[in-house]
C-alpha cells in the first residue's frame, strides 16, 4: 500500500514530521517499508504558456518557441516536440535550472538558434517512465509558477507492508482512521454526496450467489465526453500510489479504490448484452481477461455475467470484451461487495493478483459500497461530464458480514498482557477504533467492532487492538517464572554433538546441503531407493529429497576441488527421507566424504593419499567416543556405489545395516568427473545416539603378560577372522588383542600374508604362569591352524 | 731423616695423575684412570698394600700421605667427572637443537557450520532458562503446518508461505510452528520447549533460499502474559550477542498468536545509527512472536481459559548473518570450504 503524505494529511494531519508518523505507523503494526520523494529534486522549473511556435530555420523537426513563463520577457527555447503548440502550458526549464538527473539547463545554441530553456516531458522530470511529448499542464495552470508547488512534488510516497488481517487500512481513508485513532486528532475525509439521477437509464442486476455476494450496486453513465482527460492532480495521486494513468473512468474507480478502500469495475454499457447476473461460473465456460489471458472457470469462481456469458472474474479482474476503451460513452459502474471466501485463492489459481482480489479476499467495508459509487460518479460526472442513472442495488442483508458483539473482559487483558490497562482507557480506544463499547458489569464490556474491521471477531482480537494502541512499548518485561524441574535429558543429542566435534577435530568441516537433490545425480548414488518427489520444485537440480547424504556432500566436494582445493573433508549431520512400507519415513545419518592427501600437506609427514583404513580409523573414533558396541565391518553386502573391493557394510547384532563406509566406485567418479580418489561413509544416528553408557569394571591387581606372534594365513582370510579365532581359543585371560603389522613379500608365500598379533593376557584373581600363559598360545596356534590354515611364521 | 718423604715416589705419581685426570678427554679415559691408580689394582691402592713392608714407625706417616693422596684423587676425578658431564650435555644439547619455527606435525583442526555454531548457542541458552528440545517431521502435513495452526485454506497467510508440496496434502514445512502442535497434542502444560530444525519456502534468491533453519519456542502453563514473552526475549537476546542492546516489540499478525508481534534489535552492525544492513533504520527484524491463538490452544485441547502461553520464532541464518557478520544468505549452503574454515 503506497499513498502521498500530502494526501493522508488532508485527511488527518497529526503534529508530527514524516520521520515521527512512519515511526507511529511502524510501532502501530503498520510497517513503514519506504519512504521515497514523489519526485527527486529537481529546481528552476515553471510553468511555461507558449505563446508563438515558428519552424527552426536549420532543422525540420526543431520549432523555435516564444514560451512565456511569467518574467517581463518571453524566452526563445527550441523544441522539438510533437504537441508543442501556441496556447500550450508545460513545464519550463529556464536558463540555471537543475533537472532530475542532475542535469544542468543553460542558454545554448540549438542548430544556430540560441535556446534559453527547455519545455519538459513527465520523464525528463522522473514523473513517469516514459513519455510522449511535453507534460500538458492545464488551462488553468498559472504562468511562472513553480512546478514543485503547483504539483506539489515536494511530497513522500509513504510505502506501507500490510499484514494480512489488516484490509481496512489498504486506502488512505483507513490509514487516515488509524492515525486518527493514535494521534486522537480528527479526521476530516471528503465529503460524498448522492448525484441525483437524471433519467432512468439503468441494467437489471440479478444475484444468483447472495451468500458470496450479498450487495451488488450498479450504476449507468451516458455520455461520457470523448477526450475526456483523467486531471493531473488525480493522475499524480495516482503515479505516487504506484498505479498508471489509463482512461479517465478506470482511473476514477482505482481513484476511489485509493481513497476509500473499495474496488470497482465499469464496464462498456454498449457491450453488455442484457442484465447483469452475479452468479457462480458454469464448468467449461472461458473468458479472456483484460490481460489478455484466456481462462477457464471453474464452478467455485464468482462471475459477473451477462445473456452472452460471463464478463468479469467478480472481484478479481473484468474481462477484455466488456472494457471500457477510448470509443467508450457510457458505462455500467460496479460497486459491490464480494465475501473473502468467494474469492480468496481464485486469483492465484489463475496466477493473478489484483489490488481488487488484495483487498477482496482480505476484506472489504461492506457498508463501503455506495459511498463509494457515489463518489465515483460525482468525480467522472466532473471529469468526463456526462448524466448518471439510478443506483440499482441488490441485496441482501442476512448474508452481509454479521457485526457481532463480543465479551472482553478487563481481567483478562491483565492476564493476557502481563499488566491491567486502565478501564477508561481501554474503552477510549476501542471507541476510537470505531467499536461499539457497551458496559456490562464491573470491568466487563460488549464490544462490536465497526463494519470495516474483519479481524475483529473474538475477545482476544480486541485485546490485541487494545494492546496495540496502548503501545506494546509500553508493557512491561518481566521473567517468566515456572516450576524448576531437573527433568532427565536423553543423551542421544550430547553424543551426537559429541561425534560431530570428534569429526571436527579430526580435520573434518561440517557441511549443510539441500534436503533436496537432483534425482538423476542421486540415481547414480542408489538407483534402489524410489525417492520422495516435490509436486513443485523450483528446478529439476532440486527435485527430489534425498536418500542419501552423499550426493549432497560429494557436489560439495567438486564445487571445492573446481576452486583449487585438493584436500576436502566434509561431514553432514541431517535426515534422509525413504518410502518404508509405503510410508513416508525421516532418518538422521551422519555422513563425511573425503578426497585428497591423508594430512594436510606439511614437511613432517609424507604425503599420501587418504585410503579405506583412514576413514575406517575415523568411524571406529566415532563409534568408540559414542560407546557403541557391537557393529562389525562386513565385506558384504556391497553397495552399488561403492568400489566392490573397498566397501564396508556396518552390520549390528542383529545383522541390520547401520552404515556403510567405502570407497567410490570408479565408475561413479568417471561420471562424476572427479579425477581423485573420495571415501565416504554413512552412519545411522540412532546408533550413535543408543550409545551404551559406561559400566565399571574392576582393574586386576596381578601383572599382564604379553606375546607377540606372527602367523602366516592364505590372502583370502580377513584379519577379522583371524583375531576372532585368538579370541575363542584365549578365553577370558585374553586381556586384549592388537594386530600390529601386516606384511608381504620375501619369507611369505606369494598368495599369503603374514599377520602380528600382540596378546595381553591377565588374569583378575593371581597371577599366570610361564606355563599357563605358554598353554594358551599353544592352544591359538592349534586353533588357527585347524580353522584358518595358519601357521606360526618361523 | 726426619723431614725426608714419607714415600719420595708418591708426590712424583700424583704430579703425574692430577695432570692426566685434568686431560682425559671423555668420561671413559677419565674411568681408565680411576682403575688405573684406584682400582683394587692402581697404583695407590699398591702403595698402600706395600705399607707393611716399611719400618714401623713411619708407617702413620706414609698411611696418611697415601690416603690424603687417594681422596685428592678421589676429588680431582669427581671434578673432572662432573666438568665432562657438563660439557656432553652442553654438546647433546646443542645437537639436539630444533627449529622451533617449523609448523607442527600432524592432523588438521576442522569445525561445524556457522549454522550449527549458532543453534547450539541458541538451545544452550534457552535450555538454561529451563526449556527442553523437541523435533518434529520435516514432511508434514497440511494439518499441522497449517490448518490447526489457524491458517485454513485460501488463508491471505498460505501465499506468504511459499509452501514445496508433495501431494495434495503433505508437504515440506514452511515453519518449525507444526512442533509447536505435536507437543502440545501429545502432553499437557506446563510446557517450556523449543523446537529447532530445517524449513523450506519455495524461493530462491539473493536473500531467500529454499531451505533454512528456525528455531521454535513456546511455553504454555498458568499465567504465562506477554510481558513474560518480552522479558525472556530481551534476555535472550541480550545474551545471544552479548552485549546490551536495544530490543522493541512491533504489533503483527501471525494466525497462530495473537497479540503478535515483530522483535526488532537495534543494528547490531551500525549500533542504530542507520546503515545497509538495517535499511539505515537502526533496527534489524529478528523474530517474530505472540500469545498463542486460543483457537491454537482449543484444537490441541487445552483450555484456553486456564491455560495460555506465549510462542516465537527465529531464523538461524539471520541470527549467524548478523552475528558473525555474513552478508550473503547463500554461502551457508554453497559449502565453500575458504567460507567453513572461518568459523
Amino acid at each position: 500500500m503506497k499513498f502521498s503524505e500530502r494526501w493522508l494529511r488532508e485527511w488527518v494531519d497529526p503534529p508530527l514530521d514524516t520521520a515521527a508518523l512512519c515511526e507511529q505507523l511502524t510501532m502501530a503494526g503498520l510497517e513503514v517499508e519506504g519512504v521515497a520523494p514523489a519526485a527527486p529534486p529537481f529546481e528552476g522549473v515553471v510553468v511555461g504558456r507558449v505563446l508563438q511556435v515558428e519552424a527552426h530555420p536549420q532543422a525540420r523537426r526543431l520549432r523555435v518557441c516564444r514560451v512565456d513563463v511569467g518574467a517581463p520577457e518571453p524566452l526563445t527555447i527550441v523544441c522539438g516536440a510533437a504537441n508543442v503548440r501556441e496556447g500550450l502550458r508545460a513545464p519550463t526549464a529556464r536558463a540555471g535550472a537543475r533537472l532530475a538527473g542532475g542535469t544542468r539547463i543553460e542558454a545554448a545554441e540549438r542548430r544556430g538558434v540560441l535556446s534559453e530553456g527547455m519545455l519538459c516531458s513527465a520523464a525528463e522530470l522522473s514523473l513517469a517512465e516514459a513519455a510522449e511529448g511535453l507534460l500538458e499542464l492545464p488551462a488553468d495552470a498559472p504562468v511562472g509558477a513553480d512546478l514543485r508547488e503547483y504539483l506539489q512534488l515536494d511530497d513522500q510516497v509513504i510505502e506501507l507492508s500490510l499484514t494480512p488481517n489488516r484490509s481496512d487500512c489498504l486506502s488512505v481513508a483507513g490509514v487516515a482512521r488509524e492515525v486518527g485513532v493514535l494521534n486522537r486528532c480528527p479526521v476530516r475525509g471528503v465529503a460524498v454526496e448522492a448525484v441525483a439521477p437524471h433519467g432512468e437509464a439503468c441494467v437489471p442486476v440479478s444475484v444468483a450467489a447472495p451468500e458470496v455476494c450479498p450487495r451488488y450496486l450498479g450504476r449507468v453513465v451516458r455520455g461520457v465526453a470523448a477526450g475526456a482527460a483523467t486531471p493531473l492532480w488525480m493522475q499524480e495521486r495516482l503515479r505516487r500510489s504506484g498505479l498508471r494513468s489509463i482512461h479517465p473512468v478506470v482511473d476514477v474507480t482505482n481513484y476511489v479504490m485509493l481513497e476509500l478502500g473499495q474496488p470497482m469495475h465499469a464496464f462498456d454499457l454498449e457491450r453488455l448484452a442484457g442484465g447483469i447476473e452475479v452468479r457462480m461460473a458454469r464448468s467449461g465456460e472461458r473468458l479472456t481477461l483484460l490481460d489478455g489471458q484466456e481462462v477457464e472457470l471453474e464452478p467455485d469462481v464468482l462471475v459477473i455475467a451477462d445473456a452472452s456469458g460471463p464478463l468479469a472474474l467478480a472481484g478479481i479482474m473484468g474481462g477484455a470484451g466488456s472494457a471500457v476503451g477510448s470509443e467508450t460513452r457510457n458505462v455500467f459502474l460496479e460497486s459491490a461487495f464480494f465475501s473473502p471466501a468467494a474469492i480468496a485463492g481464485r486469483a492465484r489459481r489463475y496466477g493473478l493478483h489484483t489490488d481488487s482480489s488484495h483487498r477482496f479476499e482480505r476484506g472489504v467495508d461492506p457498508e463501503l459500497a455506495r459511498r463509494a459509487m457515489e463518489r465515483a460518479t460525482a468525480l467522472l460526472l466532473e471529469i468526463a461530464g456526462g448524466q448518471a442513472g439510478p443506483v440499482v442495488e441488490a441485496a441482501a442483508p442476512e448474508a452481509l458480514p454479521q457485526r457481532r458483539a463480543v465479551r472482553l473482559r478487563a481481567a483478562r487483558i491483565a492476564a493476557l498482557l502481563g499488566e491491567s490497562i486502565p478501564e477508561g482507557e481501554v474503552e477510549d480506544i476501542l471507541r476510537r477504533l470505531g467499536c461499539e463499547v457497551a458496559g456490562e458489569g464491573a470491568g466487563i464490556w460488549r464490544v462490536t467492532p465497526p463494519s470495516s474491521r474483519f479481524d475483529l471477531g473474538i475477545e482476544v482480537d480486541f485485546i490485541e487492538e487494545v494492546a496495540r494502541v496502548h503501545g506494546y512499548e509500553r508493557l512491561a518485561p518481566q521473567r517468566p517464572r515456572g516450576a524448576l524441574v531437573p527433568a532427565a535429558v536423553g543423551e542421544g543429542r550430547a553424543r551426537v554433538r559429541r561425534a560431530c566435534r570428534l569429526l571436527a577435530d579430526r580435520g573434518y568441516r561440517e557441511a549443510i546441503t539441500y534436503s533436496f537433490v537432483d534425482p538423476a545425480l542421486q540415481r547414480l548414488f542408489d538407483s534402489q531407493d524410489r525417492p520422495i518427489a516435490l509436486a513443485n520444485p523450483l528446478s529439476s537440480d532440486t527435485a527430489v529429497m534425498r536418500t542419501s547424504l552423499w550426493p549432497g556432500l560429494v557436489q560439495a566436494l567438486r564445487h571445492n576441488l573446481k576452486r583449487q582445493q585438493r584436500r576436502v573433508r566434509l561431514f553432514e549431520y541431517g535426515k534422509k527421507y525413504l518410502i518404508e512400507d509405503d510410508e513416508i519415513k525421516e532418518f538422521f545419518v551422519l555422513s563425511a566424504a573425503v578426497t585428497g592427501s591423508r594430512w594436510p600437506e606439511q614437511w613432517g609427514l609424507p604425503a599420501q593419499e587418504a585410503d579405506f583404513y583412514d576413514l575406517k580409523g575415523d568411524v571406529e573414533a566415532l563409534l568408540a567416543c559414542a560407546r557403541v558396541e557391537g557393529l562389525h565391518f562386513a565385506p558384504e553386502p556391497v553397495h552399488p556405489a561403492l568400489h566392490p573391493g573397498q566397501c564396508a557394510c556396518l552390520l549390528d547384532e542383529a545383522g541390520r545395516c547401520q552404515g556403510w563406509l567405502g570407497a567410490l566406485h570408479p565408475r561413479l567418479l568417471q561420471v562424476l568427473e572427479l579425477e581423485q580418489n573420495v571415501l565416504v561413509f554413512e552412519l545411522s544416528s540412532p546408533i550413535i545416539e543408543q550409545g551404551r553408557s559406561p559400566v565399571f569394571r574392576e582393574l586386576s591387581k596381578f601383572p599382564a603378560v604379553r606375546r607377540d606372534l606372527a602367523v602366516v594365513v592364505s590372502e583370502s582370510v580377513p584379519a577379522q577372522a583371524v583375531m576372532e579365532v585368538v579370541k575363542a581359543a584365549c578365553g577370558a585371560q585374553l586381556q586384549k588383542l592388537q594386530l600390529f603389522d601386516v606384511y608381504r613379500g620375501k619369507g611369505v608365500d606369494p598368495d599369503k600374508k603374514s599377520l602380528a598379533l600382540g596378546l595381553t593376557f591377565q588374569d583378575f584373581s593371581r597371577t599366570l604362569t610361564d606355563e599357563e600363559v605358554e598353554a594358551l598360545v599353544k592352544q591359538v596356534l592349534v586353533q588357527l591352524q585347524d580353522r584358518l590354515g595358519a601357521t606360526l611364521r618361523e | 731423616m726426619s723431614d725426608m718423604p714419607a714415600l719420595p715416589e708418591l708426590s712424583e705419581m700424583m704430579e703425574r695423575a692430577l695432570a692426566e685426570i685434568g686431560a682425559a678427554a671423555d668420561l671413559a679415559a677419565l674411568d681408565r684412570l680411576r682403575v688405573q691408580y684406584l682400582g683394587k689394582k692402581g697404583r695407590l691402592t699398591g702403595l698402600l698394600k706395600g705399607l707393611g713392608k716399611l719400618p714401623p714407625q713411619r708407617r702413620p706417616a706414609a698411611g696418611q700421605a697415601v690416603n690424603e693422596a687417594k681422596q685428592r684423587l678421589q676429588a680431582a676425578i669427581d671434578a673432572r667427572r662432573t666438568a665432562l658431564e657438563a660439557a656432553a650435555l652442553e654438546a647433546r644439547l646443542a645437537a639436539e637443537r630444533l627449529d622451533v619455527t617449523l609448523p607442527g606435525r600432524g592432523q588438521s583442526c576442522g569445525g561445524l557450520h556457522p549454522v550449527t555454531q549458532v543453534l547450539m548457542r541458541i538451545e544452550d541458552l534457552f535450555t538454561r532458562a529451563g526449556f527442553e528440545v523437541a523435533e518434529g517431521p520435516e514432511i508434514e502435513d497440511d494439518y499441522h503446518n497449517f490448518e490447526a495452526l489457524n491458517i485454513p485454506p485460501d488463508h491471505p497467510a498460505r501465499a506468504m508461505h511459499d509452501t514445496f508440496y508433495i501431494d495434495e496434502h503433505l508437504l515440506l514445512r514452511t515453519h518449525t510452528s507444526p512442533v509447536q502442535i505435536r507437543v502440545m497434542q501429545a502432553r499437557r502444560p506446563p510446557l517450556r520447549v523449543i523446537a529447532p530444525g530445517r524449513v523450506y519456502r519455495c524461493d530462491s534468491d539473493v536473500t531467500h533460499t529454499p531451505m533454512f533453519h528456525q528455531v521454535e519456542g513456546f511455553m504454555v502453563d498458568e499465567g504465562v502474559s506477554f510481558a513474560d514473552l518480552k522479558g525472556l526475549l530481551s534476555d535472550f537476546l541480550q545474551a545471544f550477542f552479548q552485549k546490551s542492546l536495544a530490543v522493541r516489540f512491533r504489533p503483527s499478525y501471525f494466525p497462530f498468536t495473537e497479540p503478535s508481534a515483530e522483535v526488532d534489535i537495534q543494528c547490531v552492525i551500525c549500533g542504530g545509527g542507520g546503515c545497509r544492513v538495517c535499511g539505515h533504520s537502526g533496527w534489524l527484524e529478528v523474530m517474530g512472536c505472540g500469545m498463542i491463538h486460543p483457537r491454537v490452544l482449543s484444537e490441541v485441547g487445552i483450555d484456553e481459559e486456564r491455560h495460555t502461553g506465549f510462542a516465537f520464532g527465529l531464523g538461524v541464518e539471520r541470527l549467524a548473518m548478523l552475528l558473525y557478520g555474513v552478508n550473503d544468505l547463500r554461502l551457508f549452503f554453497e559449502n565453500d570450504l575458504r567460507f567453513l574454515e572461518q568459523f
